[in-house]
């Protein structure tokens, strides 16, 4: 992306109808290292590649969970994501605080997109900029505020609610999609690839099943880099077989590492038909998922 | 008596008890909601579950209880959030002192009790009135039947005299289930006098393990 004329400021357009401003915050999504989100009919899951920033300091944190029953992945500028994830808390409790019930996923995502777009200004900006009375007004700011930036982060929100398990990609434009499964951050598209190939069957996949695609598709993006429980974060929340919500948390680093070391042996055997490796795996495990 | 036209407070009746033991934490309240001389309903609890080792149980104006729980339910959220582990009941307590005398010119009309366990594991219970001045106690009564139960718990907890120095735990030395016979027999006295106790008993144990609860039938009249 060269530089130009028309990217200076978020509120200039560019003669082909394109926001550069708005461009450049999706690239430093691009540059976030890697998240990875997927479900199934009754659960989600969202996992992290964790990249420190150097080999003295510990890695950000790219999981939050928002509310009991949602979380957020994100990739791009973290400080960004810090805030939103403390945005997204707030409109979850005052949500269940007025109508005693958890935000549904889409509504979630919604506001996300919506505070991409709009944000209230406070009163003395409003005062001192125009005459007219503008305090019930909500100003979108990439169009018409030049000194706001947008937020340079792409959040993976994943949730359950009364229709099932959802992930929803918000990015830095206000734009969001709901997926079955996806991937964003550097080299996101092996993961995106290796997410192709299998996202259909995922509706049906158990918690588990879930859970070892997130990881391969961590491994993807690693690119050669060994897969352990320190260099990835995996997140699950769903609704368990017996109808009661399993809340949403990470998943312990334990645990983590028995499934990577599972999924490795499972790799080392002889190549069989999938459906019966599948079923392998599943008797091959310890216990039954009890995350 | 009249009331006047802007009264915007009624009391639902109802009593609270909380007992502080060297590794547990009773409170107790019954569970009938009045208004005047009637019941509006046997069966609703004055008990609210804030953190895992932190519990509440308040009686008074039932709106305003609610809206008080539920405050106070959504802070801890955020503390949750925010520092990745529960609200200790110690700092529910300071918190709740803070929410109630927040609104210290249109109070809360809510007579609370905090029972848990605090950081290192011992009971603990706090007691407030209605706009948020708290001490923390071994033992402690709200409500409507807190005058017939209070004089009985001094009586049986061996509290020693606060005028002693250096001051003294006055956590009961108690065991557990000693406690919850006391906690029954005191709300069956309070029943017998009390028009707006009875119904049905809700005890919740807080200890090591995690909270049970219980409930006891009293007198319906």
């Amino acid at each position: 992306m060269f530089r130009n004329q028309y990217d200076t400021d978020v509120t200039t357009w560019s003669p082909q109808g394109r926001l550069f401003q708005v461009e450049y915050a999706m690239e430093a999504v691009k540059q976030g290292s890697a998240c990875v989100g997927l479900r199934s009919s009754t659960h989600a899951v969202l996992a992290a590649a964790n990249k420190p920033a150097s080999e003295l300091s510990s890695y950000q944190r790219k999981v939050f969970r928002v509310a009991e029953h949602a979380g957020v992945a994100l990739a791009g500028l973290t400080a960004d994501g810090r805030v939103l994830s403390r945005f997204l808390r707030n409109e979850c409790i005052n949500h269940s605080f007025v109508y005693e019930a958890p935000l549904p996923i889409s509504r979630l995502a919604l506001r996300l997109a919506d505070k991409a777009q709009l944000r209230t200004l406070p009163k003395y900006a409003l005062v001192c900029v125009k005459n007219f009375r503008l305090r019930e007004l909500l100003i979108p700011v990439c169009t018409q505020r030049s000194w706001k930036r947008p937020y340079g982060v792409g959040l993976l929100v994943a949730g359950l609610d009364e229709t099932g398990a959802h992930l929803y990609y918000n990015c830095p434009s206000g734009n969001y999609f709901e997926y079955q499964a996806f991937a964003i951050g550097s080299r996101s598209q092996a993961a995106k690839t290796f997410l192709e190939r299998r996202f259909e069957g995922y509706n049906d996949y158990t918690p588990e099943q879930l859970i070892k695609d997130a990881l391969s598709a961590i491994k993807e993006t690693l690119q050669g880099e060994k897969l352990t429980s320190a260099n990835c974060t995996v997140a699950i929340v769903g609704r368990k077989d017996d109808g009661t919500i399993e809340p949403f948390q990470m998943i312990d680093a334990t645990r983590i590492q028995e499934i990577i070391d599972s999924m490795e042996a499972a790799e080392e055997a002889p190549p069989v038909e999938p459906s019966s490796m599948q079923e392998e795996e599943r008797t091959s495990d310890a216990a039954p998922m009890d995350i | 008596m009249s009331r006047r036209g802007d009264w915007v407070y009624e009391n639902n009746g109802g009593t609270c008890v909380a007992i502080a033991g060297a590794d547990y934490c009773v409170v107790a309240a019954d569970t009938r909601l009045s208004v005047g001389y009637s019941i509006l309903t046997r069966d609703h609890s004055k008990i609210c579950d804030l953190a895992d080792k932190c519990v509440l149980a308040s009686s008074g104006f039932q709106g305003d209880i609610k809206a008080l729980h539920k405050n106070l339910a959504a802070r801890e959220l955020l503390y949750q959030h925010q520092h990745n582990k529960r609200m200790s009941c110690p700092a529910m307590a300071q918190l709740l002192s803070n929410t109630l005398y927040y609104k210290r010119f249109f109070p809360y009309y809510a007579f609370n009790v905090l029972g848990g366990l605090d950081s290192e594991g011992k009971g603990c219970v706090f007691t407030y009135d209605a706009v948020g001045s708290y001490e923390r106690t071994g033992y402690s009564a709200q409500g409507t039947g807190s005058t017939l139960i209070m004089p009985v718990l001094d009586n049986q907890l061996k509290s020693p005299s606060p005028l002693l120095l250096p001051a003294r735990d006055a956590v009961t030395p108690l065991s557990e289930s000693e406690a919850v016979d006391l906690v029954k027999d005191v709300f069956a006295s309070a029943t017998e006098r009390d028009i707006y106790t009875g119904d049905k008993l809700e005890i919740v144990v807080i200890n090591k393990a995690g909270t049970t609860r219980e409930y006891i039938e009293l007198r319906k009249d």
